[in-house]
């Protein structure tokens, strides 16, 4: 009843190619930029908003990233992590190399820098796809973490080999407070991810999208895979990147290289699967539910049966019940929790009558 | 040069080590298309029960701890465990994603990761503990004497347990009726399952193998380094040895392993210094990547299937 | 009704992230982010495991810290950076004082939290990890690096092996191989190594282990074709048994073999089997179940059976150990700010960092706990977030562990001085103006 499109008529090619070309869509879109922008700030306290959105927000973008690569573009990726490292780190040496440079430069710089790396590990997809593509990406994730912890440079030869984040200052406005800091976050990630829609549904990502479902046929109809190929790696590495550095500036403060460990790469791709694969939505709703639900089982288990039985069993039965969601999740809906969201629409479309 | 043979030696076996984990890869993904990141969980659990069950045995059944006996029965009930946890995955996990997206059907298996490190701990701790397989690891003396080198007996002895169980596997293989039918769906399950091969019987009997090779790579792993968790972590040594052998190829997995474990002690130990050391942790994943530029189907893998 | 029963589950989650926990004002609160699974759950388990018997033995035997109640909460960190920043924000304002201390044990999270610490104002003490150059008190007021830092402690191994060869100056001309964990943790050795070998005029040939560490062969036949005097293990987790078999395997003799206190734990020996026969581990606390504190943790916990490890043979172990010295210390911070800030409440955070920051656990107090012995004395300054820097040294029979040493300072005049070099140029890079400790 609330959710149908029928009465919107399209009577010129711009109003056709809308992001949003339901009106419902427009409304809840600006009704949720409007919350997130304008109530959450205020009403969110700061536990929500440094270890719940904040989080959710950088892994999203992230998750968006490797979206785009693995998604779009059907490039197997086990990197992601990595990427944020290099994101993070060519940060970081930006700011304390350049004097004065603004913050936004730097992480557009960063991000570049992964851009480069990601084009670098890119090169073997141009042979090789599938499981071999992402083992292969393996490498980029140790060797990536190699050298920072190796060499000095990088870090400003800290001797423990972590590098602290700068003060963030934009045009006068110190980012030091969550508010302040989530804001910056939501900024970047809420533009970012309108960049990646359009691209997605620019004659880019329609590229990707013919390289992903059969690459042969791509390249018969005039599509030059090495450049799509490698555009891919180069954009889903610089999102990454962006993430990355948005995990040492906004969320964490000093961050070392291991921290960017496989375990966080494969949490990201947990993120795309849960989430849905090819769909800019399901990278965050997949980051929330990878990232809230360790918390809510342990908060859940805590205070239930975390009192009668041993703590080593609680947290186990903790693994064991991630495991199992993640298993139950993806024999109910193989293709992401955004199917389920997609499916919801076209019942709302007919609701409340179905026939 | 003696050093340099000892390196080499010393890869070689470390190698045949690495390909026994890549084997349990190999089978699973050759009969049904999965990529199965939870084989290193299962060495886990496979060690774990195994060291878990000559604990609690003794108490059970009045056996002498450490006696034959204890030793043979772990093994048995461990092993069942494994065919349980094999027909289970199956039955619950696999059977329900017939037809999904590889990527899927691989995530699920990182789900299925979890929750097998979750059962395993669960059930019999997670201290870390000593598994004795009476194996003594010292340098086998015969090579001391004769050529000042140093060459693990312990090493050498499970490399030709590895080995020996390499060729019983593909013996099974190449003359049983199991065997035939495992290859048949292994070259194509359609036309397997129209000639009338059970598809979901040999799954478990597939994923049933794959433990028991877990089983033994976690008694020899576990006698390595003690059973404890980073048994999970001999998954990361074999997927070089699989990109580099191919996914589907059982001798490619021994030779890979070969290749993987000599060029990474060589390079830790010739190339490593000048770099500042700690290399083998990329080096094979670096090696095989550069490998497949050249050669995309890895060294035996079937040429259709990953080629662009 | 499905969707009813799906907002009725939502709605409980709600309740419980929100709900402030409805405790009484007697009780100190302090929350626990520790890790059961994991690469690492082993150790943590034992860790939190004694430090939380040693709260309840306390609770048990004297009613609390002067008629206040302790009470603790656990939040599984698995080792993961963001989720132990999850924790320490979910725990910072819990209890009604809020959370007392803030102990990771991880030096990733440790990082992760340096800035939140100095602004929530909850104490960060890191006992035995974490960031050293923090143990400089003015830079770093909420930070406590307590008993020894990574320096020290390299310090202190190179003064033991300087008393096994019967002097510093018998130093000269000896080759020291030091074989560490790839990483932050294991990097944090070099800087002071190199001093020292200047120093005492000894050499040191650093050897990288790729974590985690599961593989050393290549590792020690580098080892065995240098043929080191001694080999320093600066190992954590599966990397420490792999060491010491392979070491036996490749005939390098153990007993020259000296680990750090990471290497140090029955953890670490056990699965290396008679191979580790002879090995020498540096530690802040003695393993063992004879130390009156801990009969104490057993008559008074576990044959209540309120004990915390599932696995009773493990009390006594030198990580359970390692715990209960948390404990203490805790506790007697504790009693230090109730002291002065007055007794029969909980203290806050800041009433906490002023108990550790005046932290003065002597011989006699040692005595009087029941840990003499156990842990070394310590005294915590304004400037010194460090205190006493005096290690044990323990070799493995092949069953348990023996103090082969009495405690072994490192070279502290050394160590301060990398320390407040490091710390002023953390200081200038993040714009801090070092605290005056004479004020204080």
């Amino acid at each position: 009843m609330f959710y149908r499109e029928a009465g919107q008529f399209k009577a010129s090619y711009q109003n056709d190619q809308q992001i949003f070309p339901i009106r419902q869509d427009q409304i809840g879109f600006i009704a949720l930029m409007g919350f997130l922008f304008l109530v959450v700030p205020f009403i969110a306290n700061q536990y929500w908003l440094q270890a719940v959105l904040i989080p959710v927000l950088i892994f999203g973008l992230a998750a968006l990233g490797l979206n785009i690569l693995t998604g779009y573009a059907g490039q197997l990726s086990l990197g992601s992590a990595a990427f944020m490292a290099v994101g993070a780190f060519g940060t970081y040496n930006f700011m304390l190399r350049i004097d004065g440079i603004p913050f936004l430069v730097a992480l557009l710089l960063g991000g570049l820098c992964a851009a480069a790396i990601g084009i670098l590990f890119g090169l073997p997809s141009l042979r090789i796809k599938g499981f071999y593509l992402a083992v292969a990406t393996l490498a980029a994730q140790f060797f990536i973490v190699w050298v920072l912890v190796k060499f000095g440079w990088f870090s400003n030869y800290s001797s423990s080999g972590v590098i602290t984040a700068q003060h963030v200052n934009i045009l006068g406005v110190d980012f030091r407070s969550p508010e302040m800091k989530y804001l910056l976050t939501l900024t970047v990630v809420v533009v970012m991810a309108l960049l990646a829609k359009n691209m997605v549904r620019s004659s880019t990502g329609r590229k990707w999208m013919a390289v992903r479902d059969m690459d042969v046929a791509a390249e018969v109809i005039g599509i030059r895979l090495m450049r799509t190929k490698l555009q891919a790696f180069a954009i889903s590495s610089f999102y990454c990147g962006v993430a990355g550095a948005l995990y040492a500036y906004m969320y964490l403060g000093t961050v070392e290289p291991e921290g960017f460990n496989l375990d966080m790469s494969f949490r990201i791709l947990f993120m795309i699967i849960i989430g849905g694969v090819g769909s800019i939505m399901g990278s965050f709703i997949g980051a929330a539910f990878i990232v809230l639900l360790p918390v809510f089982l342990n908060v859940a288990f805590h205070s239930t049966i975390g009192a009668y039985v041993p703590a080593d069993l609680a947290s186990n039965l903790e693994l064991i019940i991630f495991g199992a969601l993640i298993i139950f999740f993806l024999i109910v809906e193989p293709h992401g929790l955004a199917r389920l969201w997609q499916l919801t629409k076209e019942k709302l479309r007919l609701w409340p009558f179905p026939h | 040069m003696t050093f340099f043979l000892e390196v080499l030696i010393g890869g070689l076996l470390s190698g045949v080590l690495y390909a026994l984990v890549a084997l349990g890869f190999v089978l699973i993904f050759k009969a049904s298309g999965v990529f199965n990141f939870a084989q290193g969980a299962m060495v886990f659990f496979a060690a774990l029960t195994f060291v878990g069950f000559t604990e609690v045995l003794p108490g059970w059944t009045g056996l002498a701890p450490g006696s034959g006996a204890v030793f043979w029965l772990a093994f048995i009930l461990a092993l069942s465990s494994m065919i349980v946890l094999g027909i289970a995955t199956e039955r619950v996990v696999l059977r329900p994603l017939v037809n999904q997206a590889p990527i899927t059907l691989f995530m699920v298996t990182i789900g299925l990761t979890f929750f097998i490190e979750g059962v395993a701990q669960g059930i019999w701790g997670s201290h870390v503990r000593r598994l004795d397989l009476g194996i003594e690891d010292v340098p086998v003396m015969f090579l001391l004497d004769n050529f000042d080198m140093m060459i693990s007996q312990f090493d050498v002895i499970a490399a030709v347990l590895a080995l020996v169980m390499f060729v019983a596997l593909a013996v099974m293989f190449q003359y049983t009726k199991v065997g035939r039918a495992l290859r048949a769906v292994a070259d194509d399950h359609q036309a397997a399952l129209s000639v009338g091969i059970p598809l979901k019987h040999i799954w478990a009997i597939v994923w049933s193998v794959a433990g028991f090779v877990a089983l033994i790579a976690g008694l020899i792993w576990g006698a390595r380094n003690g059973v404890q968790f980073a048994l999970t972590f001999t998954a990361l040594k074999a997927l070089p040895v699989l990109i580099l052998g191919g996914f589907t190829s059982v001798p490619g997995a021994i030779i890979g392993g070969l290749i993987i474990g000599a060029s990474e002690k060589v390079a830790e130990v010739y190339l490593g210094p000048y770099v500042g050391g700690g290399i083998e942790g990329w080096f094979p994943y670096i090696l095989a990547m550069l490998f497949l530029l050249v050669r995309p189907e890895g060294l035996f893998g079937e040429k259709h299937i990953d080629r662009v | 009704m499905k969707f009813r029963k799906t907002l009725m589950a939502v709605a409980a989650v709600a309740t419980v992230f929100t709900a402030s926990y409805a405790v009484a004002q007697q009780e100190q609160y302090v929350g626990l982010p520790s890790y059961r699974v994991g690469p690492f759950g082993a150790s943590g388990a034992a860790l939190y495991g004694g430090w939380i018997d040693y709260m309840n033995m306390i609770n048990e035997r004297d009613g609390g810290v002067n008629g206040v109640k302790l009470t603790w909460e656990e939040c599984e960190t698995e080792y993961n950076n963001a989720r132990g920043v999850e924790c320490y924000e979910r725990m910072k304002n819990r209890g009604p004082t809020g959370n007392s201390v803030f102990q990771p044990l991880s030096t990733g999270i440790t990082y992760s939290v340096l800035d939140r610490v100095a602004e929530d104002k909850i104490p960060m003490v890191t006992i035995g990890y974490g960031r050293t150059d923090a143990a400089d008190g003015t830079v770093f007021p909420w930070v406590f690096p307590m008993i020894s830092t990574y320096w020290n402690q390299a310090s202190a191994i190179m003064n033991y092996i300087g008393q096994k060869e019967g002097g510093m100056e018998n130093l000269k001309g000896k080759k020291i191989g030091l074989l560490y964990h790839d990483s932050a943790y294991g990097a944090e050795s070099h800087a002071v190594m190199d001093r020292l070998a200047e120093m005492h005029g000894f050499s040191v040939q650093k050897i990288a282990v790729a974590s985690p560490g599961n593989e050393q062969q290549a590792q020690w036949l580098q080892i065995r074709r240098e043929r080191p005097d001694y080999v320093i293990l600066w190992g954590w987790g599966v990397m420490n048994p792999t060491a010491i078999r392979t070491a036996s395997r490749t005939g390098y003799p153990v007993d020259k073999i000296v680990g750090v206190w990471w290497s140090g734990a029955e953890e670490d020996v056990v699965p290396a089997g008679d191979a580790a026969k002879g090995y020498t581990a540096a530690g802040f606390n003695p393993a063992g179940t004879n130390f009156p504190v801990i009969q104490d943790i057993m008559t008074h916990v576990y044959a209540k059976n309120r004990g915390n490890m599932s696995d009773q043979s493990r009390v006594g172990s030198v990580l359970y150990n390692r715990g209960v010295v948390h404990g203490i210390i805790y506790v007697e911070a504790i009693r230090t700010a109730q002291e002065n800030f007055g007794t029969g409440r909980p203290m806050t955070g800041e009433e906490m960092r002023w108990g550790f920051e005046n932290l003065n656990i002597d011989e006699a107090r040692l005595a009087a706990l029941g840990a003499d012995g156990f842990m070394p004395n310590l005294q915590i300054t304004c400037e010194d977030h460090e205190g006493s820097g005096l290690l044990k040294f323990q070799q493995w029979d092949g069953e348990k562990w023996t103090v082969v040493s009495d405690w072994i300072s490192g070279d502290r005049e050394l160590v301060r001085s990398m320390i407040k070099d490091s710390a002023a140029a953390y200081a200038a890079e993040k714009g801090i103006t070092p605290r005056d400790c004479s004020a204080q």
